[in-house]
């Protein structure tokens, strides 16, 4: 059994953790202000092939797995959770393309969305359907005469959804299969009939732009047919079980920079005539603290070492996300009351990374529906 | 066209600075980075490849683990490394280092167009003399402090950058440049597609059995024993103590600080 990372990994992680420093944090809070997508930061991250992460070079990406989006996005969650998410989240299109997609669909799409500097998204989420992924009521009627899908309907929360060029859309193609008549299609944002609605504005990871995706019989060429017709949750499903890690990897972050913010303090701060890392009330939070997010970080790159091996990861994805983020939220509020009244401030990160926190239980999944897929798992169906 | 970058690998200074019995530094215990104004160098030596397709091969003396340092300058963009590494280099000072790299550069062979970069000093050292004393070794042409340049052919036209000003000056190739660090030159990142390459670049360890036979390497020119500076201690400068803050805006505390400054004999 081994632990390290390959001297490749580590010198990703290097560059990933100096990237976060010089372009993410400097405009962290800006964006938390703001609510705007970070458009120039998401080039760099394609010019040094962040965006590639998981795809094939061939097709202008960066080759890695699972592993490698871990260290990414883990080392961006440290400095700006919006980010962070904005990559995780945009790796699961270009990844779809890449293991669903025909040659064409991936010599035309990927590397717009790799080295291209292009944003994708993954819209699955419609306002009836969120952890009941199967209810989802958008169609994709197939029109023999001009070999098209006609799509109606709309999607919510769609993360980077007004800013991607390119989004992986989940339609029933047959509305009278339900679960087995959903279709993955690979639309764009530049054809008639798509628009975006609201633009959600939320308590945390604001620069993400999560948005309400409205289609009016947009006609998509069948050749952006996903797969194979019917085949649209197996694909949905499939991905999401790679997201999680990355959500995982998103708390991993955000909890690891809570645990060394949380310590730096405690030695700064003198209450009582001491440092209050003497008390042994801050102490024992500091251990817990470290310990959980010691063990979240074992199981979110076993996880990965899963994926990347070819091994069954499902069960495992759904336990590191579920722990990393329940992990995020208790780290990331016991730094904040290290930290006191100037943690609840806003001229201290603490109260945005305990906002941002608080999605990784939500999205990709609740940590309710988690636990549906670990029990079945663990007890049978 | 061949650029040589000669780069160093410094200690954080962020870290604790360890020092040898005889007073050198222990280089091996340290943390370390990448020397910042050899950074810049790197940046320039890389514009220049991307605007005519030269190749940037990056130097460096140390010992083995600067392996590392030359991996990550892969990354960025260099095509290929140069280790030089021997017990026999150990403990060189500016004269020896600048004999070693010398002979080192002319055991590769520098053509008619080659240029050979160097960062203008090195954060441990402070010295800015190990570029200079290879131009001059090598009898080539030295510009120091570049902060851009152009090059035409076998004609490199360099800005200078100065205490008070600029000024620009015309070189033939071959020669030396030293570069300072400067905004416009911030270094690229590594790039992900080049970690992946970086350990299939080709890096070379020149160590004394493949350089013995350079006029420059005797040994008395090389290492310890070919240094002539004398190092009498290093060590961490102990910390000041704490700054006293006087508060207001009054007479009263003007008065106060002018007392105090007086008392130290400063004013």
């Amino acid at each position: 059994m081994d632990f390290s990372l390959t001297r490749e990994q580590e010198l990703l992680k290097k560059v990933a953790a100096q990237f976060a420093e010089n372009e993410l944090e400097p405009v962290a809070a800006e964006l938390d202000k703001t609510h705007v997508f970070p458009v120039d930061n998401f080039k760099k991250m394609a010019e040094v092939g962040f965006t590639g992460i998981g795809v094939p070079r061939e097709y202008g990406g960066t080759g890695g797995g699972a592993t490698e989006k871990v260290i990414a996005v883990s080392e961006f969650a440290r400095k700006c959770m919006s980010s962070a998410a904005i990559l995780s989240i945009h790796l699961i299109a270009p990844q779809a393309i890449a293991k669903y997609g025909t040659k064409e669909q991936k010599e035309k799409y990927l590397p717009r969305l790799t080295k291209g500097g292009e944003l994708g998204a993954f819209a699955l989420t419609e306002p009836n359907a969120g952890s009941d992924a199967g209810s989802v009521q958008t169609t994709a009627i197939f029109d023999p005469e001009t070999n098209e899908y006609v799509l109606n309907g709309g999607k919510c929360f769609i993360s980077g959804g007004s800013r991607a060029s390119v989004l992986v859309i989940f339609a029933l193609t047959d509305p009278s299969k339900g679960l087995r008549g959903m279709s993955a299609l690979i639309v764009e944002n530049t054809m008639p009939g798509f628009s975006v609605g609201k633009i959600e504005e939320k308590m945390g990871i604001a620069g993400s732009e999560t948005a309400e995706l409205i289609f009016e019989d947009v006609r998509v060429p069948a050749e952006n047919l996903l797969g194979k017709e019917g085949q649209g949750f197996k694909i949905a499903m499939q991905a999401l079980d790679g997201a999680r890690i990355g959500v995982g990897a998103q708390a991993l972050g955000v909890a690891k920079e809570a645990v060394d913010l949380a310590v730096k303090y405690s030695h700064e701060r003198v209450q009582f005539g001491k440092p209050i890392s003497a008390l042994q009330g801050i102490q024992w939070y500091i251990a817990d603290m470290a310990t959980k997010t010691e063990a979240a970080e074992t199981l979110v790159y076993k996880a990965a070492w899963l994926e990347d091996t070819g091994k069954p990861f499902s069960k495992e994805a759904a336990m590191c996300k579920l722990n990393a983020a329940e992990n995020a939220r208790f780290v990331t509020n016991l730094a904040l009351q290290i930290h006191g009244g100037y943690g609840f401030m806003k001229d201290y990160p603490l109260e945005r990374m305990y906002r941002d926190a608080k999605i990784t239980e939500i999205y990709e999944g609740t940590s309710e529906i988690h636990k549906v897929v670990i029990s079945r798992a663990v007890m049978g169906k | 066209m061949r650029i040589y970058v000669c780069v160093k690998q410094v200690p954080d200074t962020s870290g604790v600075v360890a020092v040898n019995p005889d007073g050198t530094l222990n280089r091996a215990s340290m943390q370390t980075i990448i020397n910042h104004d050899d950074l810049s160098a790197m940046e320039q030596a890389l514009r220049l490849k991307d605007a005519t397709g030269c190749q940037v091969t990056a130097v460096t003396m140390g010992p083995p683990p600067a392996e590392g340092m030359l991996r990550e300058l892969l990354a960025m963009g260099a095509d290929d490394a140069v280790l030089i590494s021997a017990r026999e280099f150990g403990g060189s000072d500016t004269f020896a280092t600048s004999q070693i790299i010398s002979a080192a550069i002319t055991h590769l062979g520098l053509g008619e167009e080659d240029i050979i970069f160097c960062g203008r000093q090195a954060i441990d050292g402070d010295t800015a003399q190990v570029g200079p004393q290879i131009a001059e070794k090598m009898d080539i042409p030295q510009v120091t402090y570049c902060a851009e340049l152009e090059k035409n052919g076998n004609e490199i036209i360099v800005k200078r950058m100065l205490e008070d000003g600029y000024m620009k000056i015309k070189v033939q190739t071959p020669c030396l440049i030293t570069c300072i660090k400067d905004n416009e030159f911030v270094p690229r990142y590594m790039t992900v597609n080049g970690i992946n390459d970086c350990y299939s670049k080709p890096l070379t360890v020149l160590d004394f059995e493949a350089l013995k036979d350079e006029p420059l390497i005797e040994l008395d020119t090389i290492g310890l024993k070919g240094s002539p500076t004398n190092i009498f201690k290093s060590f961490t400068p102990p910390l000041k103590g704490v700054g006293i803050m006087l508060e207001g805006n009054g007479k009263e505390t003007c008065a106060d600080l002018a007392a105090r400054l007086l008392d130290k004999h400063l004013i």
